[in-house]
């Protein structure tokens, strides 16, 4: 995937120089990239363009109805539907190959094998992954028997039909592209039109039903653009991998953004330039499919995105995680500090100070860094004789001493919590009190008395 | 009464319905919703039998009844959103389709998936949606009364929160302002005081308060007997049928609880537990 990506990069990895294949230079890599390497090269980039667009956004309404695995089902039971077509109009004379033909039966036994899995579904002992999973395979596996049919039949020519499982984008023509952009036109119109419906059928759908939305007729609409799109998708990825475009860019938007109008932006342009550089990198590498290089385009940035993505990423919650483990860690150690100074001025020794964590798990070699670390950032200074809080620090342990006491006052007096376990409990808390929950807390105790006492 | 409905019902169906509901309580057509022989099965197994309940108007209806009693699904039944075997539901003597812009929907929290791409703001504006129409977006005017009902229920500063970020409480109340948003005449609330915090909970009652002052009814799924008294003017006692209703004082009573509560494999459960057996 990476090396993939590194060709448009910087020129070609080792490895593959071993080969016989010629390596493009940078020109032809500039060319490539600028639509300029001829008609051919430059219809297919288009039409993966294209399609990566239109399966972005319809992307979203499979990812939002929770219907990734059933447009998986559908794009295999299109198999049959193909060779059923293929057979159909051999037999009554009108040219097999007509792409439009093999389409429409796509079309077909793709929603026939959707509707299959919901009568399935309804039958109480059937969960709906199990039913997906016998759809898929059934239907697949008869389209292979019909493929089988058509391959011992006399009509000559049947060959191109397995071009639909792997897919073959170079055999995009000019019409193809045209027929990308209408669907593409289609996919941008019922987002802008129609997303605030999709929306609500799609969050809860009870409520849709109650305030009168025709959500069966809504639903029907998003399967239809799916249908659409996984057909569309069929001749250029092939039906194993369309499921892909429409799900991993919709996923991966969902990393950057919590808004629906942006993940559906996002989830656009992401599959817009998948099918872009999936197409460029087969221009540039004979040889290479291009259906697979654009899944694979498209696998890279789904990962970037859950690594680096700002705040949903992993690397950014790990530091989140990690910034809240070290928050806590400052807090205990302040709040000790600023119990065994009494909230005063006083030094308080670092033997004392060590043997105090020590009772908390804390090794001697922690308690030593973390006051080091906290004295850098100013929270407290260290003295020759022991460690003392700075003003900030003194408010910051005065504050977890007082959420402290808090907490550990509302378990006893409220949620009928023995005293004896009050205290692991309030360790895990306080630190991630809220504010509105302290008022509330306050509120609470207030007119007890009870905290007052134990806070200041 | 009788010679009304069958004079404004007119087709054979209410007729033939009448017949059937002879020996039953008179109906009355002011009432925000009345309950007739409402039967509803899933998969065979019989959940309500034979409800009938009138809602008096202006009230706040506690719904309080065992887990497993059918309290949510007679809400949905009513709302259309679960088939019934038998029986009719009228809001205020109109069928639901008729009446469907004066209802408002309080779902259960955990129905919906949280981490679902959208704003607290956006959630309460699904309740313009049917005022706002096909295609349109969702105007300012729009966003300025979902946002005012966002106020009410005290979380206006977390208009722009993405759902997931709020707590369960700040959730359901979220929810509440989505059903004020609808500017609805009746409520059905389902399980709204269900795992929410203290605040929410005041919030929640102010609210409820509040619309029976606008002349409004709520009708409410409560699982908390302690509170019923305190929060709601009427209660349905429901166990798969309804075992008492009315005002909440001579409803709630320790011989009704005792049959709401008591006794969980009662008759009826066993008798439709052998149906269901049966039945396959």
């Amino acid at each position: 995937m990476r090396s993939l990506l590194g060709q448009i990069g910087h020129g070609a990895p080792p490895s593959l120089a071993a080969g016989s294949e010629p390596l493009p230079s940078w020109q032809e890599i500039l060319q490539t990239l600028g639509f300029q390497r001829g008609f051919n090269t430059t219809t297919v980039m288009l039409g993966t363009t294209l399609l990566g667009i239109a399966a972005g956004i319809i992307g979203c309404y499979a990812l939002l109805r929770k219907r990734s695995l059933m447009a998986d089902a559908l794009s295999h039971a299109t198999l049959p539907g193909i060779a059923l077509a293929f057979m159909i109009s051999a037999a009554i004379g009108i040219e097999g190959k007509s792409m439009a033909i093999l389409l429409i039966g796509a079309a077909v036994t793709g929603v026939l094998g959707v509707v299959t899995i919901q009568a399935i579904h309804r039958h109480p002992r059937v969960r709906e992954d199990a039913a997906i999973g016998i759809v898929l395979s059934v239907f697949f596996g008869a389209g292979i028997v019909l493929l089988s049919v058509v391959q011992s039949m006399s009509t000559g020519s049947q060959g191109g039909l397995s071009r639909f499982i792997y897919g073959q984008t170079a055999s995009m023509l000019t019409a193809d592209a045209v027929l990308m952009s209408v669907i593409t036109l289609v996919a941008i119109i019922s987002a802008v039109l129609l997303l605030k419906e999709f929306a609500l059928v799609s969050f809860n759908e009870g409520f849709a039903r109650v305030t009168g939305w025709p959500v069966t007729f809504i639903d029907l609409l998003m399967m239809s653009l799916i249908v659409l799109v996984t057909v569309a998708g069929l001749q250029a990825v092939g039906l194993i991998l369309v499921v892909a475009m429409l799900i991993i860019p919709a996923a991966a938007a969902r990393f950057w953004t919590d808004r629906l109008r942006w993940l559906v932006v996002i989830a656009a342009i992401i599959g817009g330039l998948s099918g872009y550089l999936g197409a460029a990198v087969s221009a540039l590498l004979p040889r290479k499919p291009a259906g697979a290089v654009i899944v694979l385009c498209a696998g890279a940035v789904f990962l970037a995105s859950m690594l680096l993505a700002p705040r949903r990423g992993m690397l950014a919650q790990g530091f989140q995680r990690a910034h809240l483990k070290w928050k806590i860690a400052r807090d205990h150690l302040l709040e000790q500090l600023h119990e065994r100074g009494a909230a005063g001025e006083a030094v308080v020794g670092h033997e004392e100070i060590r043997r105090v964590m020590r009772m908390r798990g804390w090794s001697g070699l922690r308690t030593g860094l973390f006051g080091r670390a906290l004295a850098f950032q100013g929270w407290l200074s260290s003295k020759s004789d022991g460690l003392r809080l700075t003003d900030r620090g003194r408010e910051q342990g005065g504050r977890v001493a007082r959420n402290h006491a808090l907490w550990e006052q509302y378990l006893v007096s409220h949620a009928d919590i023995a005293p004896s376990h009050v205290d692991w409990s309030v360790d895990k808390v306080e630190h991630v009190l809220s504010d509105e929950l302290i008022e509330e807390l306050e509120r609470a105790l207030d007119g007890r008395g009870a905290v007052q006492g134990a806070a200041l | 009464m009788k010679a009304d409905q069958v004079a404004v019902g007119g087709d054979p169906i209410t007729v033939q319905a009448r017949s059937v509901l002879d020996a039953r309580p008179e109906h009355s057509a002011d009432s925000p919703v009345s309950i007739h022989a409402m039967t509803v099965a899933y998969r065979r197994r019989p959940v309500l039998w034979d409800i009938d309940f009138d809602a008096p108007q202006q009230a706040l209806v506690a719904i309080v009844g065992p887990n497993g009693a059918g309290k949510s699904t007679m809400i949905k039944a009513c709302l259309g959103l679960v088939p019934m075997a038998s029986g009719r539901v009228e809001f205020w003597g109109m069928p639901l389709r008729q009446a469907r812009g004066r209802i408002g929907y309080v779902p259960q929290r955990e129905s919906v998936d949280w981490e679902f791409p959208v704003s607290a703001l956006d959630v309460v504006c699904m309740g313009r949606y049917r005022k706002i129409g096909w295609f349109r977006p969702v105007s300012r005017s729009h966003k300025m009364a979902a946002k005012e009902c966002l106020d009410r229920v005290g979380m206006a500063e977390y208009a722009d929160r993405q759902i997931s970020q709020l707590s369960g409480g700040q959730q359901q109340r979220v929810f509440l302002a989505r059903a004020l948003a609808q500017e609805a005449d009746l409520y059905f609330m389902d399980e709204p005081f269900a795992g929410v915090d203290a605040s929410t909970e005041r919030a929640i009652v102010e609210v409820l308060r509040e619309l029976q002052q606008q002349g409004k009814s709520v009708i409410c799924v409560h699982h908390d007997l302690a509170t019923v008294g305190e929060y709601f003017d009427h209660a349905l006692l429901l166990n798969m049928r309804v075992v008492a209703s009315g005002p909440v004082a001579e409803t709630v009573t320790q011989k009704n609880l005792h049959k709401t509560y008591g006794g969980r494999l009662t008759l009826l459960s066993e008798a439709s537990e052998a149906v269901a057996r049966s039945g396959v």
